[in-house]
């Protein structure tokens, strides 16, 4: 007899893991009966899983820790026992405002630092000619992407909170917003950015990648009380994910996982769009410019599915940053406590915590100190914009 | 039940929307607005200014509420979900039946409990008409196919209409199968053999 688990999902790039484990059948391997749920909003993923309508979700990472934290909402403890991929954000402009970001800018774009300071002059220059504030699109208020935008807008002096407007919309209308201009930017994970470039209104200024190297994104999320009770299928699920990633990162296997992402019940976009995100190879201009990059959006390779709990720590501190949250000794060790990387070797043994090559704090971030999971106070403390 | 409560429906689906604000309505709240387009859905909501607001979960613009959460110079006045800690009961209800609710500013919920619970009712009544609906449509689609095949079997095999049916019902219980299934597999034989 099978294990029957509702999982619910939200159909972007980031569900890969999920969506092969299942479809390419590793979890009936394991003896799992699942049943894949697709899903319009965080909010609706957070509420079926916490109440236990689902049995698992594909859940964006800052949202486990605000509910296990009980932030923005009723308090209900998550863990994460695998790491749904690294990166795979991108913020993309419109035409007008990469012109004006490019005209405003001192060295090569490419760089977030000359982007962001080049942010700064052209938001200066709005708030002089007394015209309204740019405004950013992004999907959660407890979101990577509103972290990934406030980190490197701030660093180039622009307050997210002051200077701009960031607002949330759901990923499906981002492409619309940007093309009547509702929003001048957004960040958003694939496939949207390409649809944007695709359609000839939106420009990728950076990978997420760019700003931070390793970026958890979507986890594997569980009530913490359902892993207690079900540790053996748990185990069984983790395993058939680990599988599932070994095979997404086979090349050989591209065709196959891509038809089947790009099915209308999975992230029902097309087979070349989402072969496009799976290879890094992007087209980042609507004229056509591709940018090629093996860090952008990693659903496996460099140890992508393992949780780090210093990830969860570098979410938290921005919580802590952006008047999210109250900085506490108890709400760290909580927050770090959601990523589980002992349930992970459990199921996949052998792990790598951090593979040769990648930034030796396990974030990567392209200004400030190296980041120290236990010391959030100085994490802080090096930047003059915070609430 | 205070009837000065302002209550925002926030539902794509106009036919429930209308469900929902009679449900409010003939329950005494004067001041029901539907919003069915979720544009600049905080600017109307800001707009409008109200104590509650009611979403339907298959809109995705739900995440766009949870903002309102979030302190920001734009919200003048709080919002919280209608359920606490201690309401599980109700938010697995609300969840259930499709729907959940927002209280803006400081409003005790138990003011408020009687417009979750008619929202849960009349979201749930229109998933049963629409249910019925359902069966309504797929049994006058039987109908015709089970129409279409007697008469092929009439003029095959010249036999009455009664006899046709009966043939048909006959086999359906012998194959285990529905007597529009067997009815379709009779269409579909026939046009293989024109």
């Amino acid at each position: 007899m099978s294990d029957k688990l509702r999982i619910g999902f939200i159909p972007l790039a980031d569900a890969t893991a999920l969506l092969v484990a299942v479809d390419k059948g590793f979890t009936s391997a394991e003896g799992l009966d699942v049943e894949l749920v697709r899903e319009v909003s965080w909010s609706n993923v957070r509420d079926k899983l916490n109440i236990g309508l689902f049995d698992a979700a594909h859940l964006i990472a800052p949202v486990a820790i605000a509910s296990t934290l009980g932030l923005g909402h009723i308090k209900v403890p998550i863990v994460a026992p695998f790491g749904l991929g690294l990166n795979g954000n991108a913020i993309t402009v419109s035409p007008a405002l990469h012109a004006s970001i490019v005209a405003a800018a001192d060295g090569d774009i490419a760089d977030p630092m000359v982007s962001a300071r080049a942010l700064a002059r052209v938001v200066a220059e709005r708030k002089a000619k007394g015209r309204e504030p740019l405004t950013f699109g992004m999907t959660f208020p407890f979101s990577t992407h509103n972290y990934h935008l406030r980190f490197w807008m701030a660093a180039g002096g622009v307050d997210p909170d002051e200077d701009v407007r960031l607002v949330v919309l759901p990923p499906p209308y981002m492409v619309e917003s940007l093309a009547n201009r509702h929003v001048d930017a957004f960040c958003v994970g694939a496939p949207w950015n390409s649809v944007a470039v695709d359609l000839g209104i939106g420009v990728i200024l950076h990978f997420v990648s760019d700003i931070l190297a390793r970026a958890v994104e979507k986890v594997l999320a569980v009530r913490a009380s359902w892993a207690q009770e079900h540790p053996d299928v748990l185990r069984r699920l983790v395993h058939a994910h680990g599988r599932a990633v070994a095979f997404v990162e086979d090349q050989a296997n591209r065709a196959e996982v891509t038809a089947l992402l790009a099915a209308p019940n999975r992230i029902g976009a097309s087979a070349d769009v989402i072969g496009r995100t799976l290879d890094g190879r992007m087209k980042v201009t609507p004229d056509g410019a591709v940018r090629v990059s093996d860090r952008y959006l990693m659903v496996g390779r460099k140890a992508a599915g393992r949780p780090d709990p210093v990830q969860a720590a570098w979410l938290y501190a921005q919580m802590v940053r952006w008047g999210q949250a109250p900085l506490s000794a108890d709400l760290l060790s909580a927050a770090k406590a959601v990523f589980r990387p002992d349930l992970y070797d459990a199921a996949l043994p052998g792990e790598a915590a951090l593979p040769a090559g990648e930034p030796a704090d396990g974030i990567g971030a392209f200004t400030g100190p190296a980041f120290d999971p236990d010391d959030i106070e100085g994490h802080l403390a090096a930047w003059k914009i915070r609430r | 039940m205070d009837p000065t409560l302002k209550i925002v429906i926030v539902d794509k689906n106009p036919v429930r929307a209308a469900i929902l604000e009679d449900g409010l309505r003939e329950a005494g709240y004067a001041h029901v607005v539907r919003i069915d387009e979720t544009s600049h859905l905080l600017a109307r909501i800001y707009a409008i200014d109200p104590d509650v607001i009611v979403i339907d979960l298959e809109e995705p613009s739900r995440d766009v509420l949870e903002q309102m959460f979030q302190v920001s110079r734009a919200v003048r006045r709080p919002i919280a979900m209608f359920v606490d800690q201690s309401d599980t009961a109700s938010i697995e209800a609300a969840v259930d039946a499709g729907v959940s609710a927002y209280i803006v500013g400081g409003l005790r919920k138990e003011r408020i409990k009687s417009i979750l619970d008619l929202c849960i009712s009349r979201f749930n009544a229109f998933a049963r008409l629409q249910d019925e609906l359902e069966r309504t449509k797929s049994a006058l689609e039987d109908r015709k196919v089970i129409d279409r095949a007697k008469g092929i079997l009439m003029k095959a095999k010249n036999i009455s209409e009664e006899a046709a049916y009966a043939l048909l019902r006959k086999t359906a219980m012998n194959e285990n199968k529905k007597i529009a299934e067997v009815a379709q597999s009779v269409i579909t034989a026939s046009e293989l053999l024109k």
